[in-house]
């Protein structure tokens, strides 16, 4: 029981000093959400929206401004602690490697999750949506959210020990990512036409959750430390 | 050295018999070690330790005995390998083969609690430039899990002398006082072991008085010391016992009463060309 309190203090303690750390340099949150919105607006003025392939497009256009946006921020914690050798005093603590994991799981997940807040209003008026499927979104893009950072989160600490830590996130998470992101977009396109006989979507998205969340908090000592 | 340490996880390995006497208590889940270590039982056993990046040699066979309340300078040229061994020894880097053993705990298999009982001032400071001196502390206290962790950060940054940098970010103090804070980060959880890199980096003649000062603390109170120097001088004055590594393995390995400043320092340019 103290054990387990321990280990939730700890995970609290490292995602306080990243939300402070964060706050007091603004650069990722900034970045990402100006990102998210220029992806946003420059697929409405891309494409040529008609009432009849919007709900078409919309989806995809959601989820690549959040997948570029989380990719923008997720390799950064991390990175920012190789750079200055700051994740090796992490690991110079006797602290649980799963309390790493899970403090920078949350913290990519706030990070992206703030990205989101701000850039689904803006999806909905862009695309001259019903401003109350907003409610139906959250659901989906939290798990999503969910998906994107668990993968992310491991790779950005493998990324983060290359010289090429820039290029080689995006290779390494794309290809994993693509069952959350296919999920992810047709759960979405459900909420903007529903369709019936589809799969279950959102129970594809929640088990791939489950199955990233396990084997990244599994694997995450192994790769930090090797 | 009366801190109560908390290692998440649970040792299967006991520790060995000599530090029974410790109360090195692995019967409870939590670790509660309270010092009162025995003289003259090793706190560092190496034995054939090597280590390799990418197939280059850095160590090539070390063999190192560090008694508990002593200090050992390891000497060096730059690329000698006493980094490396420092990284190894705070459980940074893992050894090639060979076997290290911190308070009779195999490193390999009992990280956790070896990093419990080690301290590492190395060139990196090893804080969080955007946190305050105290912040970082009160951070550092709660990953080591020290009890009245807000109480011994106050009172280390006052020993340090930055009890008017408190509420200052890392970012704002100057090269010293970040290494001043280095040091309390280090002595926060009351160490065993202190593992120092060129300790005296960065400081002024009073920073040095300082470190000295906290040298001889930390070894009254049964504490050890690894430090790696380039200064011979203050490698002599300040160890028991001296190593001069090259190339990867160990030249020269004597008790530093044993030695003369003139004979460390011809043996030392012969070693080192």
């Amino acid at each position: 029981m103290r054990d387990t309190a321990i280990f939730w203090q700890q995970v609290w303690a490292i995602l306080w000093k990243d939300i402070r750390y964060e706050l007091r340099s603004t650069q990722t949150w900034l970045s990402m959400g100006m990102f998210a919105l220029l992806v946003l607006v420059i697929f409405n003025f891309t494409f040529d929206l008609r009432v009849n392939n919007v709900k078409a497009v919309a989806p995809g256009v959601l989820w690549i401004a959040f997948i570029f946006a989380s990719l923008l921020g997720l390799g950064r914690t991390i990175a920012a602690e190789r750079e200055r050798s700051i994740l090796d005093r992490l690991l110079l603590t006797p602290v649980d490697r799963k309390v790493i994991y899970l403090a920078k799981l949350v913290g990519n997940m706030l990070c992206i999750g703030v990205v989101e807040i701000v850039a689904l209003p803006i999806f909905v008026l862009l695309f001259n949506f019903d401003i109350a499927i907003i409610g139906d979104l959250i659901p989906i893009v939290l798990l999503g959210t969910v998906g994107l950072a668990s993968i992310g989160t491991l790779f950005s600490v493998m990324a983060a020990a290359t010289r090429a830590r820039e290029l080689l996130l995006p290779v390494l998470v794309f290809p994993l990512v693509v069952p959350v992101i296919i999920s992810a977009v047709q759960a979405t396109s459900l909420v903007l036409s529903p369709a019936i006989n589809e799969p279950p979507w959102l129970g594809l998205l929640i088990a791939f959750d489950i199955i990233f969340l396990s084997v990244s908090t599994l694997t995450f000592q192994f790769v930090v430390e090797e | 050295m009366n801190v109560q340490r908390d290692v998440g996880e649970r040792s299967k390995e006991q520790p060995d018999e000599k530090y029974k006497d410790t109360d090195l208590d692995t019967a409870s889940t939590n670790v509660h070690v309270v010092s009162t270590p025995i003289a003259q039982s090793p706190i560092v056993e190496i034995q054939n330790l090597k280590k390799s990046y990418a197939f280059k040699p850095i160590l090539r066979g070390i063999d190192l005995t560090l008694l508990q309340g002593q200090r050992m300078a390891v000497l060096g040229s730059n690329g000698a390998g006493k980094t490396t061994l420092l990284r190894i020894l705070a459980c940074l880097d893992k050894p090639t083969s060979g076997t290290v053993r911190i308070a009779g705990l195999d490193l390999t298999h009992n990280p956790q609690h070896v990093r419990q009982l080690t301290g590492l001032v190395a060139h990196q400071p090893y804080l969080y430039e955007e946190l305050t001196a105290l912040e970082n502390l009160l951070f550092f206290g709660r990953m080591y899990n020290v009890t009245k962790a807000r109480e011994r950060a106050i009172d280390l940054l006052q020993r340090v002398g930055l009890e008017r940098r408190i509420q200052e970010r890392v970012s704002a103090l100057s090269r010293g006082q970040v290494q001043r804070l280095a040091w309390a980060r280090a002595l926060l959880h009351d160490p065993h072991l202190l593992l120092l890199d060129e300790p005296e980096t960065g400081l002024d003649h009073n920073g040095n008085t300082l470190i000295d000062a906290l040298f001889a603390e930390h070894t009254h109170r049964g504490g050890s010391v690894l430090f790696t120097t380039h200064q011979l001088e203050r490698a002599l004055l300040m160890s028991e016992q001296i190593v001069l590594l090259s190339g990867g393995r160990i030249a020269l390995q004597r008790a530093s009463a044993d030695l003369t400043l003139d004979e460390l320092r011809r043996i030392y340019s012969e070693v080192v060309k």
